[in-house]
């Protein structure tokens, strides 16, 4: 009797070609082999989405260039925006997973007297949580535009995150090196991971917003 | 353990130098428990001496230094913190970077002879403390009418206040173990965060 298990199933092209995902066809084992049956791709074309694992791209070890890097937040002050940057940054790209973190105590902000406070108990508690960090669990790209899932961890909270912006190379630099670039971007809710100092307003309201903006740059040399 | 308790007022008869006597009485034999009893020789702050600080606030900085945690005792005056707190907190955070209260542990209690045990003058010393750095442990202990709460020994009289306090002292020496335990398991911090 056949043996029927729908399940959704990563369709790959030819190797010579870009991996394709295809979301949610239905395949199915209706002998004893084990082998699926699945509708080709060009009858599945409205579930065909133009996303690449972008493995291709990604694929090997990857040496992390600081001086070519930078962390940056802003998030809003009363009416317009305060931002500042972490300074000292490390990041790993191997196999396709992107990780990184940033110090605490490297935050940089235009005005130096703040620092104090943001590394104190009422923002960051470098003391106790020296890092910030970061670690992907899927990256994919869609010609030059990336879109990565992962968990960010922050204030020794841990929440999944979904970070967009633009993949750069792989290109070969003036000394024939390849160099990878990511700038990625999110939205947090700096509550959700207990960065949750604020002051009332006069007339009601906050003086800080909850959502933070984080931009990185992240450049790799391959290996 | 050493704890420097501050009281906000500098009254021979002060309550709140009494609730920090009787706080002391409640600590485990471990914990030590210091009265500042220099807090009105402060002089006045000024940012301009704090490159050379008066002696008086060097003094404070280093008792601070030197112990585990702190324990302020605060009354209210005009609904607010009294002056002389004020001025010896200011004292202590600058340079803020290097503020013996940054990381600290501290605690905020407080009595006062009306009916709110000084609760918005904690809620402000809170907020304070929190600006300078410190660990401040969330929680308020207002002792109202403080007149009447004290017994000949210099207890408080009243056990569901003796109680209140004791959880107040506890969560300071919580805080003080969870420090340590944090900066042992991290090995060497950072100098710029010590």
């Amino acid at each position: 009797m056949a043996r029927r298990r729908p399940t959704a199933f990563t369709h790959l092209a030819p190797s010579n070609g870009p991996a394709v995902r295809l979301d949610a066809i239905v395949c199915s084992t209706n002998n004893l082999d084990g082998v699926f049956v699945c509708p080709s791709p060009s009858t599945q074309k409205e579930h065909h989405v133009s996303v690449t694992t972008a493995q291709d791209r990604l694929a090997g070890s990857w040496q992390f260039n600081p001086v070519h890097s930078s962390a940056d937040f802003s998030v809003k002050y009363l009416v317009a925006k305060f931002r500042g940057s972490f300074e000292e940054l490390d990041a790993t790209l191997a196999d396709g997973v992107l990780s990184g973190s940033a110090k605490i105590a490297s935050i940089s902000v235009k005005q130096e007297s703040l620092v104090g406070h943001l590394m104190a108990p009422d923002f960051f508690d470098a003391e106790q949580y020296p890092e910030i960090s970061f670690q992907s669990n899927s990256i994919e790209t869609d010609g030059d535009d990336v879109t990565v899932e992962g968990e960010l961890t922050l204030k020794g909270v841990t929440k999944p995150i979904h970070a967009t912006g633009t993949l750069e190379g792989p290109t070969e630099d003036f000394m024939g090196n390849t160099r990878l670039g990511f700038t990625l971007e999110t939205t947090i809710d700096r509550t959700e991971f207990g960065v949750s100092w604020n002051a009332d307003l006069p007339k009601g309201g906050k003086a800080l917003a909850n959502e933070v903006t984080l931009v990185v740059e992240l450049e790799f040399t391959k290996v | 353990m050493r704890l420097l308790a501050i009281s906000g007022s500098l009254r021979r008869d002060s309550h709140n130098t009494a609730l920090l006597r009787a706080a002391a009485a409640l600590l485990p034999p471990e914990v030590e428990l210091a009265i500042y009893e220099r807090l009105g020789e402060l002089p006045p702050f000024n940012d301009e001496l704090v490159s050379d600080r008066p002696a008086a606030a060097q003094h404070l900085w280093d008792e601070i230094d030197a112990a585990d945690g702190v324990l302020i005792s605060t009354p209210e005056y005009n609904s607010s913190i009294p002056g002389v707190l004020k001025n010896a907190l200011d004292w202590m955070s600058q340079p803020l970077i290097e503020s013996p209260l940054r990381n600290k542990p501290a605690a905020v209690i407080g009595a006062s002879t009306g009916m709110f045990g000084a609760v918005w003058s904690q809620a402000e010393t809170r907020k304070v403390l929190g600006a300078i750095g410190a660990r401040v442990v969330d929680r308020e202990l207002p002792i109202p009418t403080a007149h009447e709460q004290f017994d000949e020994h210099g207890r408080l009289s009243d056990e569901d206040l003796e109680a209140e306090l004791l959880v107040s002292l506890n969560q300071l020496i919580e805080a003080v173990h969870a420090r340590a335990e944090a900066r042992r398991a991290s090995g060497e911090t950072d100098p710029a965060l010590a």
